[in-house]
């Protein structure tokens, strides 16, 4: 109990007393203690001066946050599709084998503990898991046993990672991190040569006005799915009411299969700070949040680091760039597990302290955002288009990509092919294009933008990566032929979503659970043609929902059975339609039968 | 309609429920003298008619399925009736039978049998009741359409019975049902 009210009271004062820090009270609590207890939290809510049911339900939101002790071990290992590909069934038996227990639960002796984790974010290097916050990637279940072997035998996480870390950035000393950038094509846009501050030099001779008008001169457009001219973001903000505004990333990458802010925020951090800078200068904003997932909380040393060189080189801080009166600094923010804090009125709440559930709109964040101030929300690459916009002009700018669809885009390729990894190509580019580039063969779909885009066939491969054709936020997954298409990848999509819906909205709490079920009945040849209308049929009603996940959850589901539909038709059971085929009259009498000692 | 068109077909019943769906159809009051104008009612708890003894136009369900015979009846209500309705929470979700959803079979025939208070030494050689002749209870209660394919659902506990005369009426004369909201409004 002392301990708990000790290091309570410390992170507490660390943090200035301040209730809407509580992600970072909750982060750093678990760190020193290991879970977020009851006990635990009555004495955060009291310190803090909030009510316990505040702490409490911020605690239980998150993924990551543990209520009970979770092993010295904590072993969180990536149950998405690309992981399951690449062998992940195999790993998670050696992990369990090894640990001697089930994964959702911790060794005997309190070494280890076992649990499933949606994408975190290394689709490249799969199958991988976090270990108390460390990557482990290319997971094998010879490296699984020698972990757990390792963690018995007293190693500390850091000899358990041993000394080959990755390229790049990966092996700075703030990092040492096992993960691999895996950059196979360098785009002029995010990858091209960068000096920090370059930018910016120019911005502070330019007014805000004319930065905003060179950001809309070059139809800069929101690189994280869905869009958003950037420019008019910017004037939106500009123009709101109030002189306390806030400049917000968005680097909480969720969506399965995307991994490009991990590999931009390892190779560019500097850039995106530039950019958030930029667009608070823009935008007449003080303060500036970088908003990153748990899953990536390896690199807070690191974007620490580059923060404090960038305060060093009056790139942050106070009159930046020489021009009085330009104050901005940015903090580090970290989420804690929920896929949902990618939608930008679910990330604010988030950052305040709270769960993180969508807000309803209008007020949009650029009227009313982070702590009801305006606040432009932008996603990591859409920063660093504003850079090189800023640095190269709008008209270099324009002369990339389509009609519509200008600059680059930084694409992540998984799943079945031979060079996984980043491809930063101009917007233009056809999945045939990239399926060649990335050496995929004999493939069946490629799912495009993730999950909650869509999922396409050989006869579109010949479609545009372009917001007026396929738009995408980057995640590009690759299914070879030999795969299950509805068991391996659209019934994992589907416990995704109804795993990660908040439960805000009816319709997302109750149809994600109704469609995974539907879709299990389907997978099991015990499905029905009315099912499969059903399922279609909820679509519709998902459109009420809040925010873009509830909107997209059946996507997988609704796309694949548009394109794919012999698919679903060669599974639907056979016989009478007018009884239930999934119902089975001698298996729901078993447990009757066990009781009564007649089984 | 004409008089001399043959009368629909009606039957009824109960599986998981409590009579309480059954009771709000008789609430129809006097309306029930224009019911056997329109139908005629063949199995069903109301004229105590065991058995099909006719091919039916409509089946009322009221209750799920808790046990093996009630399978067997909603089977054969499927097999006889043109048209089925589920009418109420029970036969459309479960409703209170379902609350022992959450818990294990077992624990809930050791709890009304063997472990409750209320058993005191009232079943001295500890025995969950099983015969031929009862139903098996199955592992947990279902509601009718993952069972057998259902038509139309009449929510409530129990659906009013102004939206059980309108529906039954829409269904026996093919006129489209005029659906009240407050029929479905339940705050």
């Amino acid at each position: 109990m002392p301990a708990i009210a000790h290091t309570v009271k410390q992170v507490v004062a660390k943090y200035g007393g301040d209730a809407t820090r509580l992600m970072d009270v909750l982060i750093d609590v678990q760190a020193e203690l290991g879970c977020l207890s009851h006990v635990t939290a009555a004495r955060i809510a009291d310190v803090l001066g909030i009510p316990q049911v505040d702490v409490e339900q911020t605690a239980s939101f998150y993924h990551f946050f543990a209520r009970e002790p979770r092993g010295k071990f904590a072993v969180y290992l990536n149950d998405s599709v690309v992981a399951e590909f690449c062998g992940r069934a195999e790993v998670a038996a050696a992990f369990e084998d090894a640990a001697g227990c089930k994964f959702g639960a911790v060794s005997a002796d309190g070494v280890v503990g076992l649990f499933h984790t949606a994408c975190i974010g290394m689709s490249d290097q799969e199958p991988a898991a976090l270990v108390n916050g460390q990557v482990f990637p290319k997971l094998t279940p010879e490296k699984a046993r020698a972990l757990v072997v390792g963690m018995r035998a007293g190693k500390t996480i850091e000899e358990l990672k041993g000394d080959r870390f990755g390229d790049g950035q990966n092996a700075h000393p703030e990092v040492r991190a096992l993960v691999h950038n895996h950059v196979r094509r360098r785009g002029v846009m995010v990858f091209d040569h960068y000096r920090p501050g370059e930018a910016l030099a120019k911005v502070v001779k330019m007014s805000s006005g004319e930065v905003i008008a060179a950001v809309k001169a070059a139809s800069v457009r929101g690189r994280g799915g869905a869009g958003f001219p950037t420019g008019m973001k910017w004037d939106f903000a500009r123009r709101a009411a109030g002189d306390v505004k806030y400049v917000f990333c968005n680097a909480d990458e969720g969506e399965p299969g995307t991994f490009k802010d991990r590999v931009i925020l390892t190779e560019r951090p500097q850039m995106v700070i530039e950019g958030m800078a930029i667009a608070a200068y823009a935008v007449g904003a003080r303060r500036g949040v970088l908003y990153v997932r748990h899953e990536y909380l390896y690199l807070r040393a690191y974007l620490e680091h580059v923060l404090a060189d960038l305060r060093a080189q009056g790139l942050l801080g106070t009159a930046i760039g020489g021009l009085a009166g330009f104050d901005f600094d940015v903090s580090l923010q970290f989420g804690g597990g929920a896929y949902v804090c990618g939608e930008e009125s679910a990330l604010i709440e988030s950052a305040e302290g709270k769960r993180g559930e969508p807000r309803d709109r209008p007020p949009f964040p650029v009227e009313k955002g982070y702590l009801q101030k305006p606040t432009v929300v932008n996603n990591v690459e859409t920063l660093c288009s504003a850079v090189q916009v800023l640095l190269k002009g709008p008209e270099w700018y324009n002369r990339l990509g389509t009609e519509k669809s200008k600059g680059t885009k930084v694409l992540c390729v998984s799943g079945d092919c031979d060079r996984p990894g980043i491809y930063e190509v101009e917007w233009g580019f056809s999945v045939n294009d990239i399926l060649r580039e990335a050496g995929a063969r004999d493939v069946q779909a490629v799912q495009v933008g993730g999950p909650s885009g869509s999922c396409i066939g050989p006869d579109e491969f010949n479609r545009v990566l372009a917001y007026e054709d396929l738009a995408t936020g980057g995640s590009f997954i690759v299914v070879g032929k030999h795969r299950d298409l509805l068991k391996d990848v659209v019934l994992n999509f589907a416990r995704f979503f109804r795993e990660e819906s908040c439960g805000s909205c009816v319709p997302c709490r109750a149809l994600t659970g109704m469609a995974q079920v539907v879709l299990e009945r389907l997978v099991a040849g015990q499905g029905t043609a009315e099912d499969v209308e059903r399922l279609r049929a909820w679509q519709k009603i998902m459109r009420n929902n809040r925010c873009g996940l509830g909107q997209t959850a059946l996507n997988p589901i609704v796309t694949t059975i548009q394109n794919f539909r012999p698919l679903y038709d060669a599974r639907l059971a056979a016989g009478d339609p007018r009884f239930v085929p999934s119902f089975d009259l001698a298996a729901a009498v078993q447990d009757y039968d066990a009781a009564v000692g007649k089984g | 309609m004409s008089a001399k068109a043959p009368k629909k077909i009606v039957a009824t019943t109960s599986l998981a429920g409590c009579f309480g769906c059954h009771m709000s159809l008789l609430d129809i009051d006097e309306r029930i003298l224009d019911l056997i104008e329109l139908v005629e009612f063949n199995k069903s708890p109301l004229d105590d008619i065991k058995t099909f003894t006719k091919e039916c136009d409509v089946g009322l369900i009221e209750g799920g399925c808790c046990n093996d015979e009630n399978v067997h009846v909603l089977t054969e209500f499927r097999k006889h009736c043109k048209t089925l309705v589920a009418f109420g929470e029970c036969a459309l979700m479960g409703g209170l039978p379902a609350l022992r959803n959450v818990l294990p079979l077992k624990e809930c025939l050791d709890e009304a049998y063997l472990d409750g208070p209320t058993v005191a030494d009232g079943n001295p050689g500890k025995i969950i009741p099983h015969d031929p002749d009862l139903p098996k209870i199955l592992n947990r209660v279902y509601p009718c359409h993952e069972v057998v394919k259902i038509d139309y659902f009449l929510p409530g506990c129990p659906p009013s019975a102004d939206l059980i005369w309108d529906a039954l009426v829409a269904l026996v004369t093919g006129k489209e049902l005029d659906l009240q909201y407050r029929s479905f409004k339940f705050d």
